[in-house]
């Protein structure tokens, strides 16, 4: 499926995740992890910790909703996949995220930008064997 | 007016997701396409991050304390060890497979869409799996690594 090449929106969108990120660490003092906070929601050490998380979660969920308010659309959600291939690829990212301690956001944006060499050498990592299973996905087994 | 700041900063973070593409898997697939139908725009999403937080860090931590908690939470070990290599190569694979990550797909729950939940779900079953077995190995014997 091909999709359009969006450098300015995506750059726009990446300096809103990024100021989201230090707006959290100036005010809570937390690392902006979809994953972290997630896991303490079903997980809370106390009503404090829950509530912090329900409501960045609120907002998070709510992005899209504000899109839509100012453009008229949701923003595309485009599946190229089987139901089928999106669980199995689901609960392997659990699986994964748990081991750890979340990805994309955790480590990728908030532990790249502290040059914490931990996140550094996971971001190698999962970008190396995302490209693979891309590649053998697609142009190996042919889905 | 604690809970409306981390509102807005959610909100902030789900609009920034929804604009740069990372909520659609379609996108977020082709970037790793590179021998295929390639879209370079995640380098961008990931670049304007970067470049933000690298800075805005800079600043913030220079602080004795944040605004509204009584101090920074952050990560401080620094060494590599196995389950953080393991665990990202696992994540890598199931991101490769979906192309939702946690961080994309949470915002995305805001669209309705069933896939969406579809993945939240699977996402939760995984970490939630993940979790029972970890406890089961904790107490059988301490691994070290």
């Amino acid at each position: 499926m091909e999709t359009v090449f969006t450098p300015f929106l995506s750059f726009g969108g990446g300096v809103l995740i990024g100021l989201s990120a230090i707006l959290l660490m100036a005010t809570a003092g937390r690392i902006m992890g979809a994953t972290g906070i997630l896991a303490g929601l079903l997980q809370p050490s106390n009503f404090s910790d829950w509530s912090w998380r329900a409501t960045v979660l609120a907002g998070m969920v709510t992005g899209p909703v504000a899109v839509m308010f100012f453009t008229g659309e949701f923003p595309a959600v485009q599946v190229p996949i089987s139901t089928t291939m999106l669980i199995i690829g689901g609960f392997i990212v659990g699986l994964g995220v748990r081991v750890g301690a979340g990805w994309t956001s955790g480590h990728g944006v908030c532990g790249m930008a502290r040059l914490s060499p931990r996140s550094i050498a996971a971001t190698l990592t999962f970008m190396i064997t995302t490209g693979i299973t891309v590649y053998v996905v697609r142009h190996m087994l042919g889905a | 007016m604690r809970l409306i700041s981390l509102y807005l900063i959610g909100l902030v973070f789900g609009v920034g997701i929804s604009i740069s593409g990372m909520a659609n898997p379609a996108k977020v697939l082709n970037f790793f396409d590179i021998a295929g139908t390639w879209d370079p725009s995640l380098a961008f999403v990931m670049g304007g991050a970067l470049i933000v937080t690298f800075i805005g860090y800079r600043f913030v931590l220079k602080r004795p304390a944040p605004m509204m908690s009584e101090s920074f939470q952050l990560p401080t070990r620094r060494d590599l060890d196995l389950p953080l290599i393991a665990g990202s190569a696992v994540f890598g694979i199931g991101w490769g497979i979906s192309g939702f990550c946690p961080g994309g797909a949470l915002p995305a729950l805001g669209t309705g869409r069933i896939e969406v939940v579809t993945f939240v779900i699977a996402l939760l079953a995984g970490i939630f799996v993940a979790k029972v077995l970890q406890s089961m190995l904790a107490k059988r014997a301490p691994v070290q690594i």
